[in-house]
């Protein structure tokens, strides 16, 4: 019996448009784009160029300070393009896909048998290291750097969120042999936190691995938040962090000596007409997903990823890379309510009590609802911010960029997505988890 | 509505970097956001938001105020009658002190919300809605009989001095309303306390003209108290302004001689329940200066000296501004301690000092205002402390791992 923790903490935003659980197909678009931007903290370096055909899990670009770290390209095709914005900065990387996907093959092994460094040069070459991230800075981790512990989550909380027993049904094995690769990664232990409800076998039963129940509202399927419960951050240590779906990719890779970057992506939102779950590779575009398939008439906002840390996207846009989510919900730029601050309307949600709460599930669009203003009440991000963290504090540090401070109030332990409730429920409105992005980096950038 | 709507957007380009009155853009937007949801959507983070804002928190603070301001103007109305000798309607007690108290609100809210728009205008950001709540609260904790000039110069001595050098809304440190009401106590001391300035007994605009009646005294019940010669309590009795004795229904619905906003209890108790049930207060603060106060009281009791050292806690929360304070006043967020432990000891303190300085200072026989103001100093050591413990947690699990 896995050892259950209770989350108090936290907030289930009841938010119309959950996803129906039912496979409806594949999704395949001719043009695939991989935006180095999705992947946090590194400086992108190309190494194809126009009018170069690749194969999948051929690279597409590596990290200018780990020319070790390279991106694999999720199909086979010939890239088409690569778009440059400002300052030439590489804003994607455009990819014609063949008909049938040539897998580059990089022969199947069992991590068992391997060395910790053969492991490891084995998932950079493949291309995917990028799947594996790190505390502190969450960045893509360092791969020169041995990590105390690795964590992965194996649900996903957030509102609308798939349920990781579906998208992993049939990718047991793929998860074991993912879990003993990881195991050989670092010296301390690999720490599986799954939900009271997690039912799949690979998760459940996963061997190799100290498994924990994380039971609670959302963020109690933040790593940061499990990494906070089981085993702190300190100063000058390092730990790992993955999604269950990303180890099954890593397991896959070593079962079967390919890349393969599909994900099952759940379809979810309030303007979305059917939804469900479908097969993609990162990358795809999401067009056809949207045709006819979303409310018309009024101005929407499509996201990839969920409506607290997703991307915001245009309805040509592609699935971005750490995503098995999309959204669609209203952007709300067409309505004028008047007197809000005055409101009884039952179709507003407010996660205090200043609202009447009346529905089971609200329509929500993208407006901020409200000015920015200074932090005013109190106690507000600490209630739904479940670690040994003062939030308001650590923000305001942040704010000042003040180091000492920063360290001391535990910046190593924290992500942006473990702001995004806060700023979710905010009076004052303040773009918290762009706050902690900004200090994260420049004190990345101070420290290293 | 749709067609005021499109009267803003048409007006909107005259306010607009370039346009002839772009110097009152902060009140073009106070305004437009007042009447209608910005529908600016977010451009990073996450992308739904919960509907309170800075407004919505604001206005439930009104809310729960309007109760104790109705019967508080009630009861202007009702000393005054009773001044005069005269017994009138219900209603017309409650004109008379509607149009008492009018004036000192629009006066306060007038010149409050004119710096604060001026300032926003200088500052270029968004008029902040804190003195919406500082605006009310300040004609409710002075005597009714302030001269409004008065009013007017304590009002904008706080803004400016107590709230806007210091960065705005969000970053003060002491409340704004209570520093408006120092400042008037100590500029002018005759006008803020002593018999003549707790009940009107001139006529308002005309209405009420009437001479004062035989044996009348305007003393505050607190007033009383500290300055009798009975040796205990139970030799005192409270009196009424026409030498009535008070009953404890008196002094719990606000039947006695006192500012607008403290008098009926009852009505601040009602205030207390929509701070509560809407989140926007914390029960936290208001129960802990309820405690500190008791625990004092009683502690002051098990050696009383004389009649205010024998008063039972009860009396003292019925009596002057301890509910009010308790209520609205220590709980303002920013001017109070932020961490939930802080709170605790933050209220607790307020409590204690009140009654310390209600009953070891016979000068003045009211100790709410100072010992909030003076509290409010400490919250954020208090605050420093409760985090201190959470940083050396930190640092000690840091140097453990380290070692082990």
């Amino acid at each position: 019996m896995a050892n259950r923790i209770k989350i108090k903490k936290g907030l289930r935003i009841p938010l119309l448009g959950e996803c129906e659980e039912t496979l409806r197909g594949t999704v395949k678009s001719e043009l695939v784009r991989i935006c180095p931007e999705d992947f946090q903290g590194i400086t992108p370096k190309l190494s194809v160029k126009a009018g170069e055909s690749v194969k999948a899990g051929a690279p597409l670009f590596y990290d200018k300070n780990h020319p070790e770290m390279l991106f694999a390209s999720p199909v086979s095709g010939v890239v088409t393009n690569i778009e440059r914005g400002e300052k030439r900065r590489i804003l994607y990387i455009e990819v014609k896909a063949d008909e049938t996907t040539d897998y580059v093959d990089f022969g199947s092994k069992k991590p068992a048998t391997l060395t910790s460094e053969e492991v490891k040069q084995a998932i950079l070459d493949a291309g995917i290291w990028f799947l594996i991230r790190q505390r502190p800075y969450d960045v893509v981790a360092a791969p020169g750097k041995a990590p105390r512990d690795i964590f992965v989550t194996g649900f996903d909380s957030a509102p609308l969120a798939p349920s990781y027993d579906f998208l992993l049904q049939g990718r047991e094995a793929d998860l074991q042999t993912g879990f003993d690769a990881l195991s050989k990664l670092t010296a301390g232990k690999v720490f599986l936190s799954i939900s009271p409800k997690s039912s799949n076998k690979g998760l459940r039963e996963a061997k190799n691995v100290v498994i924990n129940e994380f039971d609670g509202p959302h963020p109690a399927g933040n790593v940061g938040v499990q990494i906070n419960r089981l085993k702190p951050v300190n100063r000058g240590e390092t730990v790992w962090t993955l999604t269950a779906l990303d180890v099954a990719i890593i397991g896959h890779l070593f079962n079967n000596g390919v890349v393969d970057l599909t994900r099952t992506v759940a379809l979810t939102g309030s303007e979305v007409k059917q939804s469900g779950y479908w097969k993609m590779v990162i990358g795809t575009q999401l067009k056809q997903l949207f045709q006819n398939n979303v409310t018309e008439g009024i101005s929407l906002r499509y996201i990839s990823g969920n409506p607290l840390t997703g991307q915001k996207i245009d309805p040509e846009g592609v699935l971005r890379a750490g995503h098995s989510q999309v959204t669609v919900i209203p952007e709300g730029d067409d309505v004028h309510e008047a007197f809000g601050w005055a409101s009884l309307s039952p179709k507003r949600y407010s996660a205090g009590c200043t609202y009447p709460t009346l529905k089971k599930a609200y329509r929500m669009d993208a407006r901020v609802l409200g000015g920015p203003r200074a932090i005013i009440v109190s106690n507000e991000y600490d209630k739904v911010f479940p670690m040994d963290i003062y939030p308001e504090q650590l923000i305001k540090a942040i704010i000042a960029f003040n180091i000492d401070k920063m360290e001391a109030l535990g910046i190593y332990e924290v992500a942006p997505e473990d702001f995004a409730l806060c700023e979710f429920v905010d009076t004052s409105k303040l773009e918290l988890q762009h706050i902690v992005r900004t200090g994260l980096d420049m004190l990345r950038k101070e420290m290293e | 509505m749709k067609a005021l709507k499109n009267y803003l957007d048409k007006i909107k380009p005259n306010f607009e970097e370039g346009g002839k009155l772009h110097w009152l853009y902060s009140t073009y937007d106070a305004f437009e956001t007042f009447l209608f949801v910005p529908n600016t959507t977010s451009r990073t983070g996450v992308h739904i938001h919960d509907a309170r804002d800075s407004k919505r928190t604001m206005i439930i603070v009104i809310l729960a105020l309007v109760p104790a301001l109705l019967v508080g103007m009630y009861n202007v109305g009702l000393q005054h009658y009773m001044a005069i000798g005269q017994e009138m309607s219900l209603l017309n007690n409650f004109l008379y002190g509607l149009i008492a108290m009018l004036p000192l609100i629009v006066v306060s809210y007038v010149v409050g919300l004119g710096i604060e728009f001026a300032m926003a205008q200088v500052k270029k950001e968004e008029v902040a809605e804190g003195f919406l709540v500082s605006g009310m609260l300040i004609p409710m904790i002075v005597p009714i009989d302030t001269p409004l000039w008065m009013v007017a110069v304590a009002t904008a001595f706080s803004v400016i001095f107590a709230k806007e050098v210091f960065g705005g809304t969000g970053y003060n440190i002491f409340n704004v309303a209570l520093i408006a009401r120092a400042f008037l106590f100590f500029s002018y001391p005759s006008k803020m306390s002593g018999d003549q300035v707790w009940v009107r007994t001139a006529d308002t605009f005309g209405m009420g003209k009437g001479t004062v009646i035989d044996g009348y005294s305007g003393a505050t019940p607190l007033g009383q108290i500290a300055t009798t010669d009975a040796a205990s309590f139970g030799e005192f009795t409270f009196q009424g302004i026409t030498g009535n004795p008070l009953s404890i229904s008196d002094m719990f619905f606000g039947f006695i001689p006192g500012s607008v906003g403290e008098v009926s209890t009852f009505a601040i108790l009602l205030g207390a329940l929509i701070l509560i049930a809407t989140g926007v207060g914390s029960w936290k603060t208001m129960l802990s200066v309820f405690l500190g106060g008791a625990v004092s009281v009683l502690l002051v009791n098990a050696f009383a000296q004389n009649a205010m050292m024998e008063m039972p806690f009860y009396y003292h929360f019925m009596l002057g501004g301890f509910a009010f304070g308790a209520v609205f006043m220590a709980t303002d967020p920013v001017t109070s301690a932020r961490t939930e432990k802080g709170k605790w000891i933050y209220g607790f303190l307020i409590g204690m000092v009140a009654v310390a300085i209600r009953v070891f200072n016979p000068g003045y026989p009211e100790g709410m205002m100072l010992a909030i103001l003076l509290i409010n100093a400490f919250a954020p050591l208090i605050d420093f402390y409760v985090i201190d413990a959470n940083i050396k947690r930190r640092a000690k699990r840091a140097t453990a791992s380290l070692n082990g």
